[in-house]
């Protein structure tokens, strides 16, 4: 124990301090990038630009709702209504824009804001009514899953016009010699600088860590936590609904849109090294545990698994990394 | 709410009540079902899409009882992993390989029905095992583990069933079907079930370790209570709840497919009853007799639904805004009592 | 201005004669060794504990004293050495071993369960049962029996909900359990921590008890006035090593001191303010109640320091909270900084530039998890923009500030980035204080600013506070150690049931203090133990 200074102790050999700075990086990132080489090997076509960028496309929904599950989870909660605002955004928007592609704006402006009218209620009960939020965003999950079915009579109807399609599966041609630059890898990224500056080099994001790690001690430094607390529901109920167009464009309309999304983001979040009850999380690792679990998606894919066997092997992988992460920190402490 | 239900006209009765109640640390989930009772009368009295109500119908009342078996089976599993500060997200997926296995394996034989029932008890035992071992030895998030462990098991269950698998003899079907006097089998299976979770957690040394665990698992472990393999077994017994559940569920369906647990919401909902039925989800806290009053609040609620006629889809709506009233109710009720 | 109010006294124990000194010590510890990653915590530790004996272990935080206590209570396997128990060599692999052979150990967070009753914690995991069925008329039966071996039957019934009962009742619980293992040695650490004065008396009693009754107790404690009340010998340990063990009767409290600290500390408090540092008055209330207060007035002036002293629940925290907008006061008029003002929320009251140090660092201090620098950023992230800055964390200007503070209050880490939890306990209460002091705060309220802090950091924090009245802050400061309240305060205001029930001038007695923080008017007849030594503390 010293003052604090900056300097590393000189007595350690260069390949010693490497190495202990190769183990301070977020394992998250090391599989990300075992899943990808592996990727490249079996399928080398998927490094040249346009299948990637293609790939890119494809994962931007669950990493953007991935994000906004973060913001949730370092707060101290969970938010298992994401799934539902997707199916929703998807069935609803098919039913308001009905393939007129004039309504393309406004009903994008309707769905963010059935977004955050989503995550004010969810932050609101979990906030002014205490109740945890895995019960509260639990009850959401029906409420918005009952409001899109019943709008829509309980199978898709409509169609959604080619404007509003274009954000999850078309891009701007022809630029930097590529076929197509998908919107959706530019929503990605916009959404990915934007969600990092919030969490990390903003006062917002180091109020809402310090919330989710310590309530009362956020509140007593002049937090304001129900604020802080309703605003990271907001962020993620809007996230979906931003996921929500993107699978709907790529996917089209279908009741199954958003199933089990819930829990991929939470999973995705976890991967990433994110604390579950709070205090701890990071954007970009959140990000990157969805982008390997696409990857792993791919590659079990090219192995050609049947689709179903993708679910265990993705339970063993979640299993297997959270399994690891608690060892290692076990082990450092 | 309180003020539609008859007693509402003497404050001092409720008061009263609510002091008793509060005085032997009864949990407001008995309060919820009988004004939700009340409410459902009055609800039948005037909106009511037949001419009978419901409560003098015995039909409708023991058909409430009978909606309460499947999610209040292996809601009392559930409480169990939760008291113990833990929760399994794989029940669903269990019912459904349950219900899958069972009429897979019976394949109409009567002969069968033995031996599929006890192999399907050792695989939910295995699983239980399983999910307990994850959480304890590698001390993964129980939400993680048992969401992991959950999705192996649909990844397995649906790359080898596609559809309805089989089906079971109709001399099972009697487990959902047939009647004791008045009570249906399924119904005195369930009581059975609460019954012995009441006991298990009240009367023996087991509960008290359980609570032990979830109340404080330092403290547990400084007793020298051997807290891994009493959350362990926790886990065994839910899953373990969870086929009994299955069971009954492929009973009443004649076969199993592979979407009927996770359709059913199982997962989610029987963690719903329990948080309403008073068990804290941070453990320690809690019992079976709450959790089985969380489920008649659903089963009732979804009778007074059928008998006032609202579409399916709204009662997914009104269920859900349920689950959060019912328990904010009491959360709000708590903190304003602590000052 | 008082010294000090240890250097003062040859002081003889209270307690009762010692036991004959048993021949044969029934704990024994010889040449222990445990080594942490980066610190020695034991280095060579030889004691040995008699029955019928209280002996008192002290040392700063970080002395190893805690480390010691695990190795007996076998929660941490020491590296080498040998512990002996009954004379024969022993090894304890796991806590529970250690109590099923007699070896009792209570925490300062205690180990009990709120949701069970007390039968049930008193015997978790040793329930009698018949084939796992808990035999539950024996349970409060055996229960009933422990109690009443300690006379506490009637204050606490078998089949109560724990967490119904007081922190004494807890501790007594605590108690009765080590007694029903039939403990030959109990440890305590740092009991009194949480308890109010009356109720130290009643523990006094329990321990003196068990002692009696042949019973080896192993007391930690940093308040060495109870060390002196109750221990016959007293073990100081110093950076892992074991300075000395003696008998109390060859010791003063100022050596003891020395001891631990390893020089000889003369000037324990700073001094007062002189009367050109008092300024404006910065808040005023007039009447002003809620629930838990009823009709406080004060005047708190710019460069002044008021201690507040009372009992625990006689309103002190309420005070605070109140004047911070945490439970607001209902009624009345609050001035601060010539404005009337009546904060809702806290946020308000940092705002206006008010600051409290609370009394619990962990609960309500710190975000553990987070590094030092936004922990100390924290407050100031309140004060800046509303709308929050982009980059703002980033920029070198915040965490500039940041480490200046942390120079400023001596925070020692190796990094800003270190997370709050791995610091030690003195650490981290600089951290909350460089938290606070980032706000420039006119008015800080500190709420039990050194409690569980080692003698030197205590000198330390005593010198900032002091330093920032100087510099013109009004500061509010509520302490259970009188010593301390005597010590620091320019006047002192004693609280008693929701009330200001008077104020004293510095330099007042500990009997004057304690007459009024039992609620008795100036009027009635009191006694104290030893009035005039008492004064000579603090002339």
């Amino acid at each position: 124990m010293t003052q604090i200074t900056a300097t590393t102790s000189a007595s350690e050999s260069f390949g010693a301090r490497a190495m202990h700075w190769l183990r301070t990086i977020n394992p998250v990132y090391y599989i990300a990038l075992v899943l990808l080489v592996a990727v490249g090997y079996l399928n080398p076509v998927f490094y040249t630009p346009d299948p990637f960028l293609a790939f890119l496309a494809r994962a931007a929904p669950l990493m953007i709702l991935t994000a906004g599950q973060v913001f949730v989870l370092v707060s101290g909660g969970f938010d298992l209504s994401v799934g539902s605002v997707v199916t929703s955004t998807v069935i609803i928007s098919a039913i308001l824009a009905n393939n007129d592609p004039n309504s393309t704006w406004w009903v994008i402006l309707f769905l963010l804001a059935g977004g955050v009218l989503v995550g004010l209620i969810n932050g609101a009960v979990t906030t002014f009514l205490k109740v945890p939020s895995l019960i509260s965003t639990l009850g959401m999950l029906l409420v918005v899953r009952g409001v899109g079915l019943l709008w829509s009579g309980g199978a898709p109807r409509g169609y959604l016009p080619d404007n509003l399609r274009m954000f999850g599966r078309s891009g701007i041609e022809g630029i930097f010699g590529l076929r197509q630059f998908p919107y959706a890898v530019i929503l990605l990224v916009v959404f990915a600088v934007l969600y990092w500056l919030l969490l990390h080099r903003m006062n917002y994001g180091r109020q809402l860590l310090a919330l989710g790690d310590n309530p009362r001690a956020s509140r007593l430094s002049g937090v304001n936590i129900s604020l802080v607390r309703v605003s990271a529901f907001v962020i993620c109920s809007v996230s979906a609904a931003i996921a929500g167009i993107l699978i709907g464009g790529r996917g089209g309309v279908s009741i199954e849109a958003g199933t089990g999304l819930e829990m991929q983001s939470i999973a995705a979040a976890v991967l990433g090294g994110t604390m579950l009850l709070g205090g701890r999380g990071s954007v970009p690792a959140a990000m990157t545990g969805a982008l390997a679990l696409e990857v792993l998606f791919t590659l079990l894919n090219l192995m050609g698994l049947p689709k179903p066997l993708r679910d265990a092997v993705q339970g063993l992988i979640i299993i297997g990394a959270v399994a690891y992460t608690a060892y290692s920190t076990r082990k450092t402490r | 709410m309180t003020a539609l239900t008859p007693s509402a006209a003497s404050p001092s009765v409720i008061d009263r009540a609510r002091a008793w109640a509060r005085a032997r640390n009864i949990p407001p989930v008995y309060g919820i079902l009988v004004i939700i009772f009340f409410v459902s009368i009055l609800a039948d009295l005037f909106f009511g899409i037949d001419n009978q109500l419901f409560i003098f119908n015995p039909t409708i009342l023991t058909n409430i009882l009978v909606r309460s078996v499947a999610l209040g089976i292996v809601a009392v599993g559930q409480t169990f992993v939760v008291l113990g500060a833990s929760i399994d997200l794989s029940v669903a997926y269990m019912i459904s390989v349950t219900a899958v296995g069972a009429s897979y394996l019976m394949a109409g034989d009567p002969n069968r029905v033995w031996w599929t029932v006890i192999v399907l008890f050792v695989v939910g035992a295995v699983v239980g095992l399983v999910n307990g071992t994850i959480i304890t030895k590698l001390k993964v998030n129980p939400l993680i583990a048992t969401l992991g462990v959950g999705l192996i098991l649909k990844g397995l269950l649906n790359a080898s069933f596609a559809n309805f698998a089989g089906s079971v003899p109709i001399s099972f079907q009697a487990f959902a079907y047939n009647a004791i006097g008045p009570l249906p089998i399924s119904v005195l299976v369930l009581f059975a079930v609460v019954i012995a979770g009441w006991f298990l957690l009240r009367r023996t040394r087991y509960g008290a370790h359980l609570y032990a665990v979830g109340g404080s698992e330092e403290t547990a472990r400084l007793s020298g209570l051997h807290t891994d393999r009493i959350l362990t077994i926790a886990h065994v017994i839910c899953s373990m709840t969870a086929v009994l559940t299955g069971l009954f569920v492929v009973s009443r369906l004649r076969s199993g497919a592979p979407w009927v647990g996770t359709d059913g919401l199982y997962d989610l909902e029987s963690i719903a009853a329990t948080v309403i039925g008073g068990t804290a989800l941070s453990g320690g806290k809690g019992g079976v007799w709450g959790t089985l009053a969380g489920v008649l609040i659903f089963s009732l609620l979804d009778t007074m639904f059928n008998q006032i006629g609202i579409d399916a889809y709204m009662k997914q709506i009104l269920r859900g805004a349920v689950i959060i009233l019912a328990v904010g109710f009491y959360t709000f009720r708590s903190k304003a009592e602590q000052g | 201005m008082a010294e000090n109010f240890l250097t003062e006294t040859e002081h003889e124990p209270i307690a009762p004669p010692p036991a004959p000194p048993a021949a044969q010590p029934v704990l024994e510890v010889a040449h222990i060794a445990k080594q942490f990653p980066g610190v020695l915590a034991l280095d060579d530790v030889s004691v040995a504990f008699y029955p019928g004996e209280v002996h008192a272990v002290v040392g700063e935080n970080g002395a190893g004293k805690s480390t010691l206590m695990k190795v007996l209570a076998g929660a941490i396997r020491p590296d080498s050495g040998e512990l002996r128990f009954d004379g024969r060599p022993v090894t304890f692999n796991h806590p529970a071993e250690a109590q099923q052979a007699g070896i009792s150990i209570i925490y300062q967070e205690f180990n009990l369960l709120p949701e069970r009753t007390v039968a049930e914690n008193i015997f978790l995991g040793r329930e009698p049962h018949r084939f796992g069925v808990i035999d539950y008329k024996q349970l409060e039966a055996d229960t009933l029996a422990v109690l009443e071996r300690l006379e506490a039957q009637d204050l606490i019934s078998p089949t109560a909900q724990l967490g119904t009962l007081s922190v004494a009742q807890q501790q007594i619980v605590e108690i009765a359990k080590a007694l029903s293992f039939d403990a030959k040695v109990l440890i305590m650490d740092e009991p009194t921590a949480a308890l109010a004065s009356q109720e130290v008396a009643v523990l006094t009693d329990l321990v003196r008890r068990l002692q009696a009754g042949g019973m080896a107790i192993i007391y930690i404690s940093h308040r060495l006035v109870e060390v002196f009340d109750l221990a016959q010998r007293v073990t100081v340990l110093k950076d892992g090593q074991k300075v000395t063990t003696e008998m109390i009767g060859d010791l003063n409290m100022s050596r003891i001191v020395e001891l631990m600290v390893g020089r000889v500390l003369s000037e324990y408090f700073p001094e007062r303010a002189r009367p050109e540092d008092i300024g404006e008055v910065v808040l005023r209330l007039r009447g002003a109640s809620n629930d838990a207060l009823h009709d406080i007035d004060l005047e708190l002036r710019a460069g002044e320091i008021i201690g507040i002293a009372g009992l625990q629940g006689s309103g002190r925290t309420a005070l605070a909270q109140a004047i911070f907008g945490v439970e607001p006061f209902e009624t009345g008029t609050m001035e601060f900084a010539g404005r009337a003002e009546l904060f809702a929320t806290p946020s308000q009251a940092i705002r206006r530039r008010l600051g409290y140090v609370t009394e619990d660092r962990k609960y309500e201090g710190l975000a553990l998890k987070q590094p030092i620098n936004d922990n100390i950023l924290l407050t100031l992230r309140t004060l800046q923009n509303k709308v929050s800055r982009v980059f703002r964390n980033g920029t070198r200007s915040d965490r500039e500030m940041a480490l200046e503070l942390a120079r400023r209050v001596d925070v020692r880490a190796p990094t800003m980035e270190r997370e709050v939890r791995t610091l030690s306990g003195g650490n981290q209460q600089k951290v909350v204080l460089a938290k606070w002091l980032a706000t420039d705060a006119k008015l800080l309220i500190f709420d039990e600013p050194t409690r569980g802090i080692d003698v030197e950091a205590k000198a330390s924090i005593h010198e900032r506070i002091r330093e920032l009245a100087r510099a013109g802050t009004a500061v509010l400061m509520i302490s259970s150690e009188l010593p301390e309240v005597i010590g620091m305060s320019d006047r002192i205001l004693v609280m008693w049931d929701g009330a200001i029930i008077g104020e004293l001038p510095a330099g007042a007695s500990e009997a004057e203090i304690m007459h009024l923080a039992t609620g008795q008017k100036e009027d009635t007849k009191y006694e104290i133990r030893d009035t005039s030594e008492e004064r000579a503390l603090d002339s």
